[in-house]
């Protein structure tokens, strides 16, 4: 795997750990690690070009070289850097008109139909009444794939009647619309290559006779240093308005993010996180650059926390946890909350690798070992667990037996429960809370 | 000098001439975007130049980065390019395309070369994340089995995109191929159970096995995949077993993650790389050969069914460079 922008700057100043001052020839070195970074990640070489000049003129601005954190001073530039390209929060669509029309356009595969089917189903959430126009007469069985979609979000689904091209479809959804009133008109549309002179000309009289409120270029998270130029064009033939990422459930960096919307100058404004038809959520630009620098996604965990968990549970925990007299209880609260959050091992994916999870292989957290250390807790006495240190030989070797496991991993636990214990001291004194103040 | 001047001669059994010329065709199409653009730019920054100094470096490096070789790769080559070039030596930019040509061909020949087909039916696996193009590509792998007048079945083991079974049911009636399907939503392991039992009995030659796609760090969505190569494992007795990874050309540095955790979870024996006819670069390829030395075996060239070629090594590599912008492309 890649390295994240923080492991790699570390590398970069780790060497100068008591110096205090950085050269001229550092700064450069942290400068080609910021432009590996950004390349690994698929950022188009020529974005990646003009920002890395551009953090280079600020940080000489800022005078990091006279910095005593200069890595975490390199980070914050280039992470602000990147927010503010990546633009704005995403925004809802906007849908003016009777009907609004939403047209969709992109590549083959960049998963069009599957985003409609999303649109219509947060449309519906919001009250509003879509239709979905199923407009892709290339693909074998798009419009079967698209009847189905709608099925499963209960969106009706105008589909091509005889020999019908793609315009006059679209154009009877508009009337259908009207006619059963309906708010919303959802267009997907064929995939296209962005060198297909006749497609291209094909969507852009579509666009032409539906003028839509809201004209979005779906492109896949996965995409390469390609993705530049097939958003320069369909930006070219359209008057795109915003960008779906999709297939943010996968682990690329996204790149291609920040490319498309350097040359599209379009705001990115929802991303696909999963198969299912919710699985569309608004674009957070702050955590679309951790992604890219691969931070870790510490926002995406904290509000997955906050869904899942109960918040005063959570709050009382948390102090708990930072206290000092943190016990087994705790502990076994704590691996509730977890367990509330999915799979351990996806939770921990979200974390950055920095810090004190350095290391970590999520694939080495085993969800039974979670189960039986909840069983050792469970077979203590209150008091045990409040006071762990009255645990005694005759205690633990009840402690076994009653959970079935053997003094040898009790003995396990109340060490991993110390080691515990002594990291949140450590990070009472600052790991965390720098992580957090990140986001701000 | 013409491209077709320095490629090797094909390694198959010579192709008749007309068949010879549409792959060329077809290449020249798929890459045609890819060269022009990148290489213009590094053929204009480095004519006139003397000799090969940073300035040129870092054009190569950019064009390569540009094709999505990825910075590993692109380091790698650039490396080897710079060990065969004296510093005093006059800068030939043919002649750097060459080696270079030559460089990234061995990064691709390297990979193990694929089994010649044993005797006997063969059932082929497609795998990959979603919409990299696997059912339009096993729609072409059956044609092109067709064309050999092979016997050949498909199986709709993507039983869970929506109309995933009717689109490969449209493409069986199309290319006139049955297809073995079960309901939607169905056990695929099942579809590919029942699929090896007909192909058996109607004594099939290419049993080609679609399936749903699934990003590669969904564990449950892996296992599943696993158990689906397991029953061919199993069931399938006599066939020639053939696992063959879909990548889209367009993907970045990620293709080399997906291609590491699919072999992992089920023995890749190749890549089909598809859609390599937009400005796609497919660069990525040479990256997964040197970092996994996984042969890349298709290209897909377009959507039609006759739109597949065989991978040569030497001839994608000259493709993904280009012809030096001052000779015509034929």
């Amino acid at each position: 795997m890649f390295d994240g922008l923080q492991e790699r700057l570390q590398g970069v100043f780790r060497h100068l750990k008591g110096e205090g001052r950085v050269s001229e020839e550092v700064l450069k070195g942290a400068l080609r690690e910021i432009r590996m970074a950004l390349l690994e990640a698929d950022v188009n070489f020529r974005v990646v070009k003009s920002f890395v000049q551009r953090i280079g003129e600020q940080a000489e601005g800022q005078k990091v070289l006279e910095s005593l954190t200069p890595d975490q001073q390199v980070i914050k530039i280039v992470r602000d850097e990147l927010v503010s390209l990546l633009g704005e929060e995403g925004a809802e669509l906007r849908l003016d008109g009777r009907p609004a029309v939403v047209l969709l356009c992109g590549l083959q595969g960049s998963g069009k139909t599957t985003t409609a089917g999303k649109l219509g189903l947060r449309l519906t959430q919001r009250d509003r009444h879509p239709l979905l126009v199923a407009g892709d007469l290339q693909r074998a069985a798009a419009v079967e794939q698209l009847v189905q979609v709608g099925a499963g979000v209960g969106v009706p689904v105008v589909v091509p009647e005889g020999a019908e091209d793609v315009v006059a479809v679209a154009e009877r959804a508009l009337s259908v619309a009207r006619d059963r009133g309906h708010d919303v008109v959802l267009v997907d549309t064929a995939g296209r290559l962005h060198i297909d002179d006749e497609l291209m000309a094909e969507i852009r009289r579509l666009a032409e006779a539906l003028s839509p409120t809201e004209t979005l270029f779906v492109a896949d998270a996965m995409t390469g240093q390609d993705a530049v130029k097939s958003a320069t064009e369909f930006a070219q033939a359209l008057d795109l308005t915003g960008v779906i990422l999709t297939k943010l459930d996968g682990d690329a960096r996204g790149g291609a993010a920040l490319s498309i919307r350097s040359v599209a100058k379009v705001p990115i404004r929802f991303v696909g996180t999963g198969e299912k038809a919710e699985d569309l959520e608004s674009f957070h630009p702050d955590r679309m650059a951790s992604r890219i620098l691969g931070m870790g996604d510490v926002l995406s965990l904290i509000e997955k926390a906050e869904a899942g968990l109960d918040s005063d549970e959570t709050e009382r925990l948390a102090k708990r946890i930072a206290s000092r007299d943190f016990n087994l209880e705790d502990l076994r609260d704590q691996l509730l909350q977890m367990r509330k959050l999915g799979p351990l091992s996806q939770v921990l994916q979200m974390l950055p690798k920095a810090g004190p999870l350095r290391g970590l292989d999520p694939s080495m957290v085993d969800e039974s070992q979670l189960r039986q250390t909840e069983a050792i807790i469970n077979s203590m006495t209150r008091e045990e667990r409040r006071r762990p240190q009255i645990l005694n030989g005759s205690r633990r070797r009840r402690i076994a037996r009653g959970s079935g496991t053997s003094v040898q991993k009790v003995n396990q636990l109340l060490k991993q429960y110390r080691a515990m214990k002594k990291m949140m001291k450590q990070m009472r004194g600052g790991w965390l809370q720098k992580t957090l103040k990140m986001k701000g | 000098m013409t491209t077709d001047e320095t490629l090797e001669p094909a390694p198959a059994p010579s192709l008749p001439e007309p068949e010879r010329k549409s792959f060329w065709k077809k290449l020249r199409r798929g890459l045609r975007m890819t060269h022009t653009e990148i290489f213009e730019r590094f053929d204009a920054a480095v004519s006139g130049k003397a000799m090969v100094d940073d300035e040129v470096i870092e054009y190569l490096e950019e064009s390569l980065i540009g094709a999505d070789l990825g910075v590993e790769t692109t380091m790698e080559l650039i490396e080897r390019l710079r060990g065969g070039v004296r510093p005093s030596e006059a800068l030939d930019v043919l002649k750097l395309r060459e080696r270079l040509v030559d460089e990234m061909a061995v990064l691709l020949l390297d990979a193990p070369q694929p089994r010649p087909q044993a005797e006997g039916p063969l059932v082929t696996l497609l795998v990959g994340v979603n919409g990299t193009g696997k059912t339009t590509s096993a729609a072409k792998l059956a044609r092109r089995s067709l064309d050999r007048d092979e016997r050949v079945l498909l199986a709709a083991a993507d039983t869970f995109r929506a109309a995933a079974i009717e689109q490969l049911v449209l493409w069986g009636e199309r290319l006139g191929v049955d297809v073995i399907r079960q309901h939607a939503g169905g056990d695929p392991a099942a579809v590919v159970f029942d699929a090896l039992q007909a192909g058996r009995a109607r004594r099939v030659d290419h049993l080609i096995v679609d399936t749903a796609g699934r990003l590669h760090n969904k564990e449950h969505l892996m296992a599943e995949l696993a158990k689906i190569r397991r029953v061919i494992e199993r069931e399938g007795e006599g066939w020639e077993q053939h696992t063959v990874l879909v990548i889209d050309a367009t993907t970045g540095q990620n293709a080399v993650t997906q291609a590491r955790e699919f072999t992992r979870a089920v023995d890749v024996d190749g890549v089909l790389l598809a859609k390599i006819d937009g400005t796609a670069k497919g660069g990525v390829a040479v990256a997964i050969a040197r970092d996994l030395r996984l042969p890349i075996l298709h290209l897909g060239v377009g959507e039609q069914p006759g739109d597949l070629v065989d991978f040569r090594p030497r001839d994608f590599a000259t493709a993904l460079l280009g012809p030096p912008s001052s000779s015509p492309v034929g």
